[in-house]
């Protein structure tokens, strides 16, 4: 199977620059496995020390995120398109807006 | 260094103004020229925050928006370059928050901005650009020129 890693910008430096990489795999955590003889580094982007998913990277196979299909074990099938999408966020630490003037999210 | 398109730039105020006192985010979309640390932004486009709870000082940028936008940028040879959210009330400096959020994703990203607009009263006080390197977010110089291919 050829999957296309899509990759997000920030993450580029990992690929010398490409905004995708063709990889082989037949599942999700295989594809990932691919990509990282590629390109060293950029698993422990996405996954943590136990090779799960970290909480805030979301693989999306095409349209659908992977947490609502399988997870790593979800297959994918030649032509398939998988993203990176980072859960991007911020905000306050605790406790009410005034009292954190400055360090508000 | 962040060169703004004005357009780009009222897009994102009446976005942060009207979302005014809630939390708004949305990504930049642009040309990050090769070798260069300069980005240069075409578009600001609204993303959805899915932080219901805390909108006033939290926000959550939509993966399923980020995906979107992505992919439009990519198919008119565009990408996106940075991410931008306002803080209402609050100066235009990252929190402790807007810091750990972006370590634990990026570790670093020298090739990507974080735009915060401050929102004083409804109305747009500043914006500063900020620049994660090996953790520690460094503040980038805007500079407001029509974008150019
Ligand atoms: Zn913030």
């Amino acid at each position: 199977m050829s999957v296309t890693v899509k990759i997000p910008t920030p993450l580029r430096p990992l690929t010398r620059g490409r905004d995708s990489v063709q990889v082989a795999g037949a599942t999700a955590r295989q594809v990932l496995e691919s990509l990282e003889k590629e390109c060293a580094g950029i698993r422990a982007r996405v996954c943590d020390e136990r090779g799960e998913m970290r909480r805030f990277v979301n693989l999306f196979l095409n349209d659908e995120d992977i947490r609502h299909l399988q997870g790593l074990d979800t297959l994918v099938k030649d032509g398939d398109i998988l993203s990176i999408v980072p859960a991007i966020a911020g905000g306050a630490e605790a406790g009410s807006a005034n009292s954190l003037r400055g360090k508000q999210g | 260094m962040l060169i703004l398109d004005p357009e780009a730039e009222n897009a994102m105020r009446d976005h942060t103004e009207s979302g005014y006192p809630h939390e708004v985010c949305g990504l930049l979309l642009g040309r990050c020229d090769a070798g260069s640390e300069m980005r240069r932004v075409a578009e600001a486009r609204p993303a959805a925050n899915l932080n219901l709870e805390r909108a006033a000082d939290r926000y959550e940028l939509s993966p399923a928006d980020f995906l979107r936008i992505e992919r439009e940028a990519r198919s008119r040879e565009l990408e996106v370059v940075g991410v931008y959210h306002s803080h209402p009330d609050h100066p235009s400096r990252p929190s402790e928050t807007d810091r750990l959020r972006a370590e634990e994703i990026w570790q670093s990203s020298e090739s990507w901005s974080y735009l915060i607009l401050e929102v004083a009263s409804g109305g747009m006080a500043s914006r500063r650009s900020w620049v994660l390197k090996q953790g520690i977010f460094a503040e980038e110089e805007i500079q407001v020129l029509p974008f150019r291919r």
